[in-house]
Formats: C-alpha cells, sequence, structure tokens
C-alpha cells in the first residue's frame, strides 16, 4: 500500500480493500489543506470570542465569577487541544474545514483510524502551528528579533514538511501514519449516451476508419466538453474533429448534436473492442 | 435492435442499488448511525460489496469517466464506513483504561526511566547551584513565578504560603487553571519530541530546575519537609505525568533517529500512536493533580496527611501502571 498506482497521475495512491478492488484514492492539496486549516482556525477563533463574550457577561453578573473563570479555562483548553481531535474522531474524520474542502483524514494501511493516531497527529499541532504562531507573536514585541528569527526558521522546518515529502506528510501525520485524501461527494451524472433518442439515426453513420481515428483519451476528453456544455469549445471541437475524420457538415445537423453522436458511436466502438481486451489509449495507440 | 450501449445498460440495472448506498450512507455520517435500523445496518456491507464489484466491471467495460469517478467516491465513502472503527465511546474509553493506557506506560519504561534522571539531574542541579550561592535563584524561577518566595524573603512569609490556602473561594479557578497550564505544557514536551528529543531533554531539565532552586530556598530555613509535603500531595501525579509525557516525546526523536529494523517512518508511527495513548492518560492525570493541587492542598494543612495522600498516590499509580501483564494491547 502506498506505492504509486499505474498512472501517470502522481496524486493518485493506491487503497486495496479488503475483497482487493484498488480504490484508487487521490492525495489533497497542500493549497486544499491550507484553506481548511484556516477554515477552522477561524471556527476557533470565532467560538474563542463567543466563549470570552460569554464568559464576561457571567462575571459581570457578579455570584458566578468563579464559573465564568472555570469555563472560560476550560473552553479555551479544549478549543486549543481537543477541536481537531475531536472531530476527526467522528464518523467523517473530517473537521468543518476538512469536511468543507472535501477532505478526510485516513490511516496510511487502510485499516480504520484510531483515536491514539488521531490524538498524534494533532498534539504535533503543538510544534506546527501554536509554537509558530507564539513566536510571530512575540516578533512583535520583543527586542531580541534574532532569536525570533532562529525560532521562526526552526519551526519553519517543521511547518514546511508537506512540501517535502511526495504524500505530502506533515509532522502530525509521519508519526500518526495517516495521510489527508479527498474524498469528494459525488452526484452520479446522467449518461451522455441518454440524452440522445436518435442515436441510430441514419444521417450519424460514421465508418469503421472514421470511428478508429481517436481513443480513450480523446473519448474522454469530449465527454467533459460536452459535459461543460460551452459553446465556443464545442464549436471548436466539433470543427476539429470534422477536420481529422473527412465529415462534411449538412446543413441540418448542429455542433452539439454531431458531437453526441460520435461520442456515442465511438464509445460503442471502443467498449466494443474493451470487452474483447483492447484498449486504445489515444489517437497514437495502433491497437 | 436494441442499441442502447452495453454500459447504459448495466448503469440502469445497477443504479437503483447505488444510490440506496448513498441514501444509507447520508444518513449514517449526518445523523448517528443508530438512526438506522438492524436492517439497513446490515443492507450497508452487502451495498458495499456491490458497488465494489460494480466499480470492477464499469473499469473493465465503460469508458464513462464520470460514472467510474461516482462509484470510486462511492466505494470509498461506503469503505471507510464499513471498515471504520467499530467500537462505542464507552467501549473505547473501557478499553483504555483497562489495558491500552497501562500496557503504553508499560512499554515506555525506559524513556520514563531517563526522564525522570533527567528532571532528577536539573532538581539536583539547581538546588545545590541555589544553596552555594542564593544568586543564582533568579536564574531558574522568573520574580512573577516567585511571587515573593526568593532567598530574601522572611521565614514567616515561606512558612504562610506553604500552610495557607487563601479564601476558599478562588479554588476551584484555581485547580482548573493549574490543570489547564500543566496538561499545556505536557502536551507541548510530547511534541517537541518530534524534534529529535533535544527539546524535550531541555524542558524536563528544566522543570526540575524550578522545583530544585524553590526547595533550595525552603530549605535553607529548616523549611525542606514541610516543602516536601506541600510538593508531593499533588506533585507526586503531576511530575510523573510530565515525566510520562516527556518519555513519550523522547521516544519519538529517539525513533525517528534510531529507527532499529522497522523503517524511520514505521518507527516513528509506532513511537506516535503508542505516545499518544500515554499523553491521553497524562490529561486524565493532570486533571487529578489539579484537583489535589487546587483543592486537597489548600484544605489539608496537616503535614502527616499531605504525605500520606503522597503515599497513596505513588503506590496507586505503581499498581496501576506497573503490576504483572494483562495480556497486553487487546488489539
Amino acid at each position: 500500500m502506498g506505492s504509486l498506482a499505474s498512472t501517470a497521475d502522481p496524486d493518485i495512491r493506491s487503497l486495496v480493500t479488503p475483497e482487493g478492488v484498488d480504490l484508487r484514492v487521490r492525495l489533497a492539496a497542500v493549497s486544499e489543506r491550507g484553506i481548511a486549516l484556516m477554515i477552522d482556525l477561524f471556527i476557533i477563533i470565532g467560538s474563542l470570542l463567543a466563549l470570552t463574550i460569554g464568559a464576561a457577561s457571567l462575571f459581570v453578573g457578579g455570584d458566578s465569577e468563579t464559573v465564568a473563570q472555570i469555563i472560560w479555562l476550560l473552553g479555551f483548553f479544549v478549543l486549543r487541544n481537543f477541536y481537531f481531535t475531536l472531530f476527526e474522531c467522528g464518523r467523517r474524520a473530517a473537521t468543518p474545514g476538512k469536511r468543507l474542502m472535501g477532505l478526510r483524514v485516513v490511516a496510511r494501511d487502510g485499516a480504520a483510524l484510531t483515536t491514539d493516531a488521531v490524538v498524534a497527529r494533532n498534539a504535533m499541532r503543538e510544534l506546527e502551528l501554536y509554537l509558530p504562531l507564539m513566536f510571530l507573536a512575540q516578533g512583535a514585541t520583543e527586542t531580541e528579533t534574532w532569536i525570533i528569527l532562529a525560532g521562526i526558521v526552526w519551526c519553519g522546518i517543521f511547518v514546511l514538511l508537506p512540501f517535502f515529502n511526495r504524500d505530502r506528510l506533515r509532522g502530525g501525520d509521519l508519526i500518526a501514519g495517516t495521510w489527508v485524501l479527498k474524498a469528494p461527494k459525488q452526484t452520479l451524472l446522467p449518461d451522455l449516451t441518454t440524452d440522445r433518442p436518435a442515436i441510430a439515426d441514419a444521417k450519424y453513420a460514421f465508418t469503421a476508419k472514421q470511428l478508429d481515428t481517436y481513443g480513450v483519451k480523446e473519448l474522454q476528453v469530449l465527454e467533459t466538453v460536452l459535459r461543460r456544455d460551452e459553446e465556443t469549445a464545442i464549436v471548436a471541437v466539433a470543427d476539429q474533429i470534422r477536420t481529422k475524420i473527412g465529415w462534411t457538415k449538412t446543413t441540418y445537423e448542429t455542433d452539439k448534436e454531431f458531437l453526441n453522436a460520435y461520442y456515442t458511436n465511438l464509445r460503442r466502438r471502443l467498449e466494443q473492442r474493451l470487452l474483447f481486451g483492447k484498449r486504445k489509449r489515444d489517437k497514437h495507440d495502433a491497437t | 435492435m436494441d442499441q442502447t450501449l452495453r454500459s447504459l445498460r448495466f448503469r440502469k440495472e445497477r443504479e437503483e442499488s447505488w444510490r440506496q448506498l448513498e441514501t444509507l450512507l447520508d444518513r449514517a455520517e449526518r445523523h448517528a448511525p443508530k438512526s438506522l435500523t438492524d436492517d439497513e445496518m446490515l443492507a450497508i456491507p452487502a451495498l458495499y460489496r456491490s458497488a465494489l464489484s460494480s466499480l470492477s466491471v464499469a473499469r473493465a467495460t465503460s469508458l464513462d469517466q464520470a460514472l467510474v469517478d461516482y462509484l470510486e467516491a462511492l466505494s470509498a465513502r461506503a469503505y471507510f464506513f464499513v471498515y471504520g472503527a467499530r467500537a462505542t465511546l464507552l467501549e473505547r474509553l473501557q478499553g483504555f483504561f483497562a489495558h491500552d493506557w497501562p500496557h503504553a506506560v508499560k512499554l515506555l519504561w525506559r524513556e520514563t526511566i531517563v526522564s525522570a534522571l533527567l528532571m532528577l539531574a536539573g532538581t539536583i542541579t539547581a538546588f545545590l547551584l541555589v544553596s552555594a550561592d542564593p544568586d543564582w535563584y533568579s536564574a531558574f524561577i522568573s520574580p512573577e513565578m516567585a511571587s515573593g518566595r526568593d532567598p530574601n524573603a522572611t521565614t514567616e512569609f515561606l512558612r504562610s504560603t506553604i500552610y495557607d490556602g487563601g479564601d476558599s473561594d478562588g479554588l476551584g479557578t484555581f485547580a482548573t487553571f493549574l490543570f489547564t497550564h500543566n496538561a499545556q505544557i505536557s502536551i507541548f514536551a510530547f511534541a517537541l519530541g518530534f524534534a529529535f528529543c533535544a527539546p524535550t531533554a531541555l524542558l524536563l531539565v528544566y522543570n526540575g530546575c524550578t522545583l530544585g532552586a524553590m526547595f533550595a530556598v525552603f530549605a535553607s530555613r529548616g523549611l525542606g519537609v514541610e516543602f516536601a509535603g506541600w510538593i508531593f500531595i499533588h506533585g507526586v501525579t503531576e511530575l510523573l505525568a510530565v515525566v510520562l509525557a516527556g518519555a513519550a516525546g523522547l521516544r519519538i526523536g529517539w525513533s525517528i533517529a534510531f529507527p532499529g529494523e522497522l523503517s524511520r517512518i514505521g518507527a516513528a508511527e509506532r513511537a506516535g500512536r503508542q505516545g499518544a495513548i500515554v499523553m491521553m492518560g497524562v490529561v486524565v492525570m493532570l486533571f487529578i493533580a489539579g484537583l489535589l493541587e487546587g483543592f486537597a492542598r489548600q484544605l489539608i494543612t496537616s503535614d502527616i496527611i499531605r504525605f500520606s495522600v503522597a503515599a497513596a498516590t505513588a503506590v496507586a499509580w505503581s499498581m496501576y501502571f506497573y503490576r504483572g501483564d494483562r495480556g497486553g494491547l487487546a488489539r
């Protein structure tokens, strides 16, 4: 596990289920994790403000001074140390920030994510997040600039760790045996071939040669173009394909209709060949 | 002749079960899994396996990229649900206190000794230095921390800091402050272990130094025994917790530097997870220490009772952590 899947995409990792199917999961980008962290920090600071205001209003009340102080101290402690841990121990294995970015924490060996792993990865935030923040805060007040600077450089080693390894592990991930993956919720898009009832339409009788011009890669590019449904792209792609396969545009056909018909026929052809074990990767593939 | 694509027919046949799985997962994730009926709970693994087989078929026969992407995402979601941790919170807590925590502490025995020795070294050094020359005191203890308890203070004042509990109103706040402050430092000491042990070791020595310096001042006025009672009523628990946190940190740094037969990452991972278990326990210990320090120490002023509590906690912790093997981790 954790080995590169047989793919050109450097972000795909294989995760083989006990049933023997490779789920081919995708690593989260550093930028996505950064944004998720910003969102979480925003929530933490917001809650802290609410907590302070709440405690202050209790405090002003008089009698409940002690209670207010205890609530504030404990609230601050829990927010700082257990915000991440509590959310990541949940079913979604993600903080609100990670959820919004479609990320989740996963054990690198594919097994269940345990509490100790979550605690370990988040205890390291002391070193990777709060210590640098403290240095920065001190940098604004203290006089011994070079000490602060040295501190920031030293912390930088840990903060920047995700940039320097293939799996984008930060220190916490390293010692907890976890990594952060994309786990988006996807809706099932309609199949493009269902939109056209007149697939067998005689006017789109492509020859075998015309269909053998392209391979799977081009088919998927065509799929993307059709799903995006942008006028200019459709016109451009339709023209390009007509030229390539030598198709003359009749007066009745629209570009979209033509592309749809070509997509359907090309997919049928390629899928038929797939059944015989032949996968034509792209237009240069001679199989 | 049916002109529908074979892959489209396949999709139409299976689509219903995928949507069913999606709905169940949505509900299980949004609400507690308890909101599902038994039948629905049992249906998820079956639907998950059928989604997996759909994925295999789709990869082999369908060239609809959107379909393959959807099935990959759905299968992964279901996989995390089906193979995720099953234990309830109560079961996890039971497992933690019954074997995970003492076992993890026991495995750290070497680091625990090193960690304790480092702290002891700091204590003895600071004690000797301050005893020889009181000027050293300010090197170890800041004026705020000393709050008057320095070599120039009168013996009466020093005695009063040991026995005057202060007003009992603020005790709750005091206990809470002590708990959160100490826990924060312990977590910090643990995290610092990642930087190859050295910062953790320094923190341990420094912690010992403050203790030694204070002790030297009180001992110079013949208040050594009284001070020990004042410290150890909660200190047995608190210092042990700090020593364990340091030990867990040392283990991480040590594993990264000298992984032994494991791979470096494998060693770091094992040390990290074990350390995390110890750390959860450390927070519990510091909570108890906070109560002892915030309440018990302020309310109990008899030296004998203070020492009895100290001895009792020492026996309790060592029995709990180091008595015979319980068959190791259940996992």
